[in-house]
């Protein structure tokens, strides 16, 4: 088994996603290499190099790789695909962007987003907002795969030292460019990566509110997540979104506020290890799924958990 | 401007699905179909650009069953023009739906392709994508805004830090996210003239594309059931089972 995975970066950093997709390679074999395509992005092959795991890391480096355009990328991975029997990006929106175009010009089917490995062609992957698990066998020469990123532990990030290897850039497609980008600040941890989630829904009744949880938040080291219906009513920006379309989390602790429980919400969290909900409504289906459920009004309650949690520091 | 629209017949989103007991698939006996969400949208998006004086004509795509011509019915009472059914009881993965579109893409020569990211039932997220890369054309995939101006056609796609925009050169593919817009209630008189709007029926035989699956299902089951755990009456109590009890605080 010969294994490519694509790194997910911006140029200067490496992205954790990144180290749980190799994770999942090592599951399929030990001949591991992985691309780093962008521009000025020396310092991410470094990374790259260090990671346990990693045999090789081929450095594809060009202007018109800076923002990762599914079009470019995907004709530098197509070139580089001989001999290769699994090619596996992180599933993410880079990830999911850029991928089945390489599958398509290699004419094989892609394989989304498994969660589990259980030979080099049959993997786990959930269908239908997760409510079902299905298990699929893949027929093709390369198997291109997206990997969930919760499903499969980190790869540990030093220790490795693989060589970089400086590979020639594609052609430029030229047919689409980059215009812009409007980020999200914040210093509280990544979504897919923080152990801690706060997150809330329709029932913080506007964005200001938010204020709340992120308070409480700050407290315990968390990010700040969100249902569709807050993203969709506008209290909180597109990259918050925990769900069947958004991000897939699962953290050591997930505490649901306002948030009622869609099967949508759930697809996105129901494999956090511990998972709390308070909502007014005591039928909120979200209670089903929750460890610790607090019937009470947000407004009072997340204010009292922030005095509480005061306390615990000054014990 | 053409468009072409590509629409895929669903369970409904508000259906609880089950794995059938012998794990060969999902239960679809007696189930709410619907069109999906996410392509729901995307008709919406082709219908505002020709109210906009942006596309003149508009043609919405399905493949499979026979039952698909619903879902292209419910498209052309949101405001499509005419219907194009690939009719086929194959199982159709993502490439061969690729490689279909793109046969009827050759055909109808539209400047922009939308669909939806994402189908809620296999959570694939690759048809549009390889549709592009089949036709060697750009992709704005995840779409929340997309301006079209003089050939040019803006998207702002949702990533995971936020919003970027990419600039695409026409043709090319659009695959819409949940806030690119929120689709119209279709009207009792406008299904009503849907039925008289002109479907075409095909086969993929006649667009000459193999359409075997790729991937075989071994086996379909459901995950766990995640108990109910207990109510805690305080807020105190809730930190203090939290801190001493899970260990996670």
């Amino acid at each position: 088994m010969s294994i490519l995975v694509i790194a997910e970066h911006d140029n200067a950093v490496l992205k954790a996603a990144t180290l749980n997709t190799i994770t999942a390679a090592t599951q399929l074999g030990s001949d591991i290499a992985i691309l780093v395509a962008g521009h000025g992005c020396g310092a991410v092959a470094e990374a790259a190099a260090k990671v346990v795991g990693v045999k090789k890391v081929l450095l594809a480096d060009a202007p018109y790789y800076a923002h990762q355009l599914a079009e470019n990328v995907a004709a530098l991975v197509v070139g580089l695909a001989g001999g290769y029997t699994h090619i596996l990006a992180p599933a993410t929106a880079a990830g999911k962007n850029m991928l089945p175009r390489v599958a398509a010009l290699l004419d094989v089917a892609q394989i989304s987003d498994i969660v589990k490995v259980e030979s080099v062609n049959t993997f786990v992957r959930p269908i239908y907002a997760g409510n079902v698990l299905a298990t699929v066998q893949s027929k093709d020469p390369v198997k291109v795969i997206t990997v969930r990123g919760t499903a499969f532990p980190a790869a540990t990030a030093t220790g490795g030292f693989a060589v970089v290897e400086t590979v020639a850039p594609a052609a430029d497609a030229g047919v689409s460019s980059f215009v812009g980008q409007q980020l999200t600040k914040s210093d509280r941890p990544e979504l897919t990566a923080a152990r801690t989630i706060v997150s809330g829904g329709r029932g913080m009744g506007n964005g200001e509110n938010f204020k709340l949880l992120e308070d409480v938040a700050d407290k315990l080291g968390a990010a700040v997540g969100a249902s569709r219906a807050a993203v969709d009513a506008g209290f909180v920006p597109n990259d918050y979104q925990v769900g069947q379309t958004g991000k897939v989390v699962a953290p050591d602790l997930y505490i649901a506020v306002g948030i009622s429980g869609a099967i949508q919400h759930l697809a996105g969290m129901k494999d956090s290890k511990v998972i709390v909900a308070i909502n007014k409504d005591e039928e909120a289906p979200i209670f089903q799924v929750a460890d610790y459920g607090l019937v009470a009004d947000l407004f009072a309650a997340v204010p009292e958990m922030s005095k509480e949690l005061d306390k615990l520091k000054a014990a | 401007m053409k468009i072409l629209v590509a629409v895929k017949r669903v369970v409904d989103y508000n259906v609880k699905v089950r794995a059938k007991a012998d794990g060969t698939g999902v239960e679809t006996a007696n189930v709410k179909m619907s069109m999906n969400p996410f392509d729901e949208i995307a008709v919406e998006e082709a219908v505002r650009l020709q109210e906009a004086g942006k596309a003149k004509e508009i043609v919405a795509v399905s493949l499979g069953v026979a039952a698909c011509q619903d879902t292209i019915r419910t498209a052309l009472a949101m405001g499509a023009d005419r219907g194009i059914l690939v009719e086929t009881d194959a199982e159709l993965q993502p490439l061969a739906v690729a490689k279909l579109l793109k046969a009827v893409v050759e055909k109808e020569k539209p400047d922009l392709v939308i669909l939806g990211k994402q189908a809620i039932d296999d959570d694939a997220n690759q048809t549009g994508q390889m549709l592009a890369a089949l036709l060697g054309w750009p992709q704005g995939t995840f779409a929340s805004k997309v301006d079209i101006d003089a050939g040019a056609i803006n998207v702002t796609r949702e990533i995971d830090g936020g919003l970027e925009t990419v600039a695409l050169k026409s043709p090319a593919v659009v695959t819409t996210d949940l806030r690119l817009n929120e689709p119209r209630f279709v009207k009792l008189p406008n299904i009503m003239k849907a039925k008289k709007k002109p479907l075409d029926v095909l086969k993929p035989a006649d667009l000459g594309v193999d359409v075997a699956p790729r991937l075989i299902t071994l086996k379909v089951q459901e995950p766990p059931k995640r108990q109910a755990g207990i109510k805690v009456d305080t807020v105190a109590a809730l930190v203090d089972k939290l801190r001493n009890e899970a260990h996670v605080i």
